[in-house]
C-alpha cells in the first residue's frame, strides 16, 4: 500500500475547503446577527484560499490521486478556477438581498461552501463513484438552498419539484452507472474506455447504460427534454439562489458530461453523438421559442439558459478536441453572462420588491444610464452580437459542428439564435424607449455596483480579445 | 447433499416462508416480526457466503434499529386493516401485470448473455483465517478512501440542511431551563409560614 502524503497532494484545494468549511460551521455557532459578517468574510477567504491552492497546483500533465479516484488535469484546474470565482461573485452579489429577506444565516454560506466542494469533486472525478458523490454533494446543498425561505410558497414549490425530479435523475444516473459497470467491469474512467472498446458494437447493456447516464447528466445541465425543472426552480427560488444555481453548477454539469462521456466513454462517441444531437436541437429550439412568451425576467433567463445549454452541447457532440475546447469556452462564457444577468435583478431588487418582471426594466436608462448600458452589453452578448463575448463562444461551437460535417445542425443553431435575439433586444427596447413605472432610486451597496460593472465590462473586454481565453481552453483540453 | 447445501436450503426456505408471511399475515405486528425473521435468514445466507461483515451489519442495523423503529410506529398507529383491504379487487389486475413484468425482467436477466449465473466465476472458498471485515476495511480506507470520506461529508451536509430547514425558534414556546433549575435554592422556593394554633371551639 502506497499511502504517502504526496498521493494526497493533488487534492489539496478540496481538503483545504473542507477544513475551512468545518471551521465556518463551528465559528458560526458563536455569532449573532450583528457579527454575521464574519461568516461572510470567512467564506470568501476560504474560497480565495482554495483559488490560490488550485492556481498554485496548476498541473501541466494529469496527476492521479487516491488510487485513481481523483484526477487533477488542466481542464479540472481551469474549471475549478472559474467555479470558485463565480461562487465568490455570487456571495458578494447576494449579500444585501439575503439580508433583506431573512436568509442572512450561517447556513446559507455553509450550503454554498458544501455545493462548491461538490463541484470541485465533480471537476476532478476519475471514477463513476466519485462523480456520484460529488453530484450528490452539489445537488443536496442546492435543494436545501432553494427551500431556505420555506415560508415563501413559490420557493417551497420550487424546492419540492427540484428535489423530486432531481432524485429521479440521480436514480437514472445510478442505474446507468450500474449497467455500465456490469458491462465493463470497472468504475475507473481510464480502464473503462479500453473495456468498452472491446465490447461488440451496439451492445444492449452498454447502450442502456449510456442512455440512462445521459438522462441524469442532461437533467443536471437542464437540456430538453429534461428541462422541466429549470423555469420553475429559477422562478421560485430566491434570486440569490437562482444566481448561484445558474452559474457555477453549470460548469460542474459540463465537467460531469466531459468526465463520463469523453474521459470514460470517448471510444463510444458514435453511440452517444446521436442522442446529443437531438438534445441540442431541442434545447436551442424550444428554449429560444418559449423564452419569447415569458413576462418574468427570471423565467426568460431560465429558457435562455436552456438554449445556451443546447449550444454548449454542439461542441461536445462534435467529438473533436476543438469541439470540447469550444464547449468549455461556451460554459465559462455562459457563467459570466448569467452572473451578470441575475446580478442585475439583484441590483434592482430592494426590501419587499423583486425586480423580476420584464416591466421592472422599463425606462432603466432614465433611472440609471450606466446600468442600462451594462445590461445592454449583457443582452447583446447573450444574443451573440459581435464583438461581445457571447458571439465568439457561439462562433466556436458552431465552427466545431461544421468541422465534423454537421452543417444542417449549425444552420439550425444560427436560425434559432436569430430567433432568440428578439427577446434580448426587447429588453433593450424596454430599457431605452419605454417610460419607467416607478422613479424609485436604485438602492444597492458599492461592492455590488463595482463588481457588477466589472462583470459586464468583462463581457466586452473578453469579447474584444477573444483569443486569450479560447487559447487557454484549447490548451486545457489538450 | 453436503451439510452446507442442507443449511442453505433450510435458511432459504425459511427466508421465502417468512417473506411470504410478511405480506399475508393479518396483524401488522406479526408482519413486522416475520420481516425480522426474514432479515435473520438472509444474514445467515450472507454468512455462508463468507460475507460476515454484511451479515452482522444487517442484523445490527436492520433488525436492531430499523425494525424496532418500525414496530414502534406500527404499534403507535391504529392501522385499520379492513380499510386497507378495500381496494384489493380493483388493484389486483394492476398487481398481476406488475408481477408478470417483474418476473419477465428477472427471467430475461437470468437467461441473458451477460448476467446469467453461468457467466459469473464460481467463488473460491477462502481459508479459515480469512477475514471479510478486514478486507472490506482495507479496501474502504485505501482504494476507496476518497468516496468514503465524501460520503461522510454528504452526511454532514444532510445534518446541516435538515437543521437549516426545520429549526426555528417560535415566540411563546414553553421549555425548561435546566441551568436555572439547578441553581435554585430552597429559600427561593419554599416559604415557611408560621400558622398560630387556635384553640378548638
Amino acid at each position: 500500500m502506497d499511502l504517502t502524503l504526496t498521493s494526497f497532494a493533488p487534492a489539496m484545494p478540496e481538503m483545504f475547503l473542507l477544513g475551512m468549511l468545518s471551521l465556518v460551521l463551528v465559528v458560526d455557532l458563536f455569532l449573532t446577527e450583528r457579527t454575521r459578517h464574519i461568516t461572510y468574510i470567512l467564506s470568501l477567504l476560504s474560497l480565495a484560499g482554495t483559488f490560490w491552492l488550485v492556481l498554485d497546483g496548476y498541473p501541466r500533465l494529469p496527476e492521479l490521486a487516491f488510487h485513481g479516484s481523483y484526477i487533477n488535469d488542466p481542464m479540472a484546474a481551469l474549471l475549478k478556477l472559474f467555479m470558485l470565482l463565480a461562487v465568490m461573485v455570487v456571495l458578494v452579489y447576494s449579500k444585501e438581498y439575503i439580508k433583506q429577506r431573512d436568509m442572512y444565516k450561517g447556513e446559507f454560506y455553509l450550503l454554498v461552501l458544501f455545493a462548491t466542494l461538490g463541484m470541485l469533486v465533480l471537476a476532478s472525478a476519475h471514477t463513476l463513484l466519485t462523480v456520484y458523490m460529488g453530484l450528490e454533494l452539489l445537488s443536496l446543498s442546492m435543494y436545501a438552498m432553494v427551500a431556505l425561505r420555506r415560508d415563501n410558497v413559490d420557493a417551497s414549490e420550487a424546492a419540492m419539484k427540484y428535489f423530486v425530479l432531481g432524485a429521479m435523475a440521480s436514480a437514472m444516473l445510478l442505474y446507468g452507472m450500474s449497467l455500465v459497470y456490469g458491462a465493463t467491469g470497472t468504475l475507473d474512467f481510464a480502464l473503462m474506455g479500453e473495456a468498452a472498446a472491446k465490447l461488440p458494437t451496439n451492445d444492449v447493456t452498454m447502450l442502456f447504460g449510456i442512455i440512462f447516464m445521459l438522462v441524469g447528466v442532461a437533467f443536471k445541465l437542464g437540456a430538453v427534454p429534461f428541462h422541466m425543472w429549470v423555469p420553475d426552480v429559477y422562478h421560485g427560488a430566491p434570486t440569490a439562489v437562482t444566481l448561484f444555481i445558474s452559474s457555477a453548477p453549470k460548469l460542474a454539469a459540463f465537467a460531469m458530461l466531459m468526465r463520463i462521456f469523453v474521459d470514460g466513454l470517448g471510444e463510444l462517441h458514435q453511440q452517444w453523438q446521436g442522442i446529443l444531437i437531438v438534445m441540442a436541437l431541442l434545447s436551442f429550439g424550444l428554449g429560444n421559442l418559449v423564452a419569447i412568451a415569458q413576462t418574468n425576467l427570471k423565467r426568460m433567463l431560465a429558457y435562455s439558459g436552456i438554449s445556451h445549454i443546447g449550444f454548449l452541447l454542439l461542441g461536445v457532440l462534435s467529438g473533436t478536441s476543438e469541439g470540447y475546447a469550444a464547449s468549455l469556452y461556451y460554459a465559462i462564457t455562459y457563467v459570466v453572462m448569467s452572473l451578470g444577468g441575475f446580478g442585475m435583478i439583484l441590483l434592482l431588487s430592494r426590501a419587499g420588491f423583486e425586480a423580476d418582471k420584464l416591466d421592472d426594466l422599463k425606462g432603466l436608462n432614465d433611472r440609471s444610464p450606466w446600468f442600462a448600458l451594462m445590461m445592454m452589453m449583457l443582452m447583446f452578448s447573450m444574443a451573440g452580437v459581435p464583438p461581445f463575448l457571447g458571439f465568439w463562444a457561439k462562433l466556436a461551437v458552431i465552427q466545431a459542428a461544421v468541422g465534423v460535417g454537421l452543417v444542417w445542425l449549425a444552420i439550425a443553431a444560427v436560425v434559432f439564435s436569430v430567433v432568440g435575439a428578439f427577446y434580448y433586444l426587447r429588453i433593450i427596447k424596454l430599457m431605452y424607449f419605454d417610460k419607467p413605472e416607478s422613479d424609485a432610486p436604485i438602492e444597492s451597496s458599492a461592492d455590488l455596483r463595482i463588481l457588477l460593472s466589472a462583470n459586464s465590462l468583462a463581457v466586452v473586454g473578453l469579447g474584444l480579445f477573444p483569443s486569450s481565453l479560447l487559447a487557454i481552453c484549447s490548451a486545457s483540453i489538450g | 447433499m453436503s451439510f452446507e447445501q442442507i443449511l442453505f436450503y433450510v435458511f432459504s426456505s425459511f427466508l421465502v416462508l417468512s417473506a411470504g408471511a410478511v405480506v399475508t399475515l393479518r396483524n401488522p405486528v406479526h408482519s413486522a416480526l416475520a420481516l425480522v425473521l426474514a432479515f435473520f435468514n438472509s444474514a445467515a445466507l450472507w454468512m455462508m457466503l463468507e460475507a460476515e461483515f454484511l451479515a452482522i451489519t444487517l442484523v445490527l442495523v436492520y433488525v436492531g434499529a430499523v425494525m424496532v423503529l418500525f414496530l414502534f410506529v406500527v404499534m403507535m398507529l391504529d392501522i385499520n386493516i379492513a380499510r386497507m383491504r378495500e381496494g384489493f379487487a380493483q388493484l389486483l389486475p394492476i398487481g398481476i401485470v406488475v408481477a408478470v413484468l417483474m418476473f419477465g425482467v428477472m427471467y430475461q436477466v437470468y437467461n441473458g448473455d451477460r448476467f446469467a449465473p453461468g457467466d459469473m466465476p464460481v467463488p473460491t472458498p477462502h481459508a479459515a483465517d480469512y477475514e471479510n471485515t478486514r478486507e472490506l476495511g482495507l479496501q474502504l480506507y485505501t482504494t476507496y478512501v476518497f468516496p468514503f470520506e465524501l460520503a461522510a461529508v454528504v452526511l454532514l451536509l444532510a445534518i446541516v440542511a435538515a437543521i437549516a430547514l426545520t429549526l426555528r425558534r417560535r415566540e411563546g414556546t414553553k421549555y425548561q431551563a435546566p441551568e436555572k433549575q439547578v441553581v435554585t435554592r430552597r429559600e427561593d422556593r419554599v416559604r415557611l409560614v408560621k400558622v398560630p394554633s387556635e384553640a378548638r371551639k
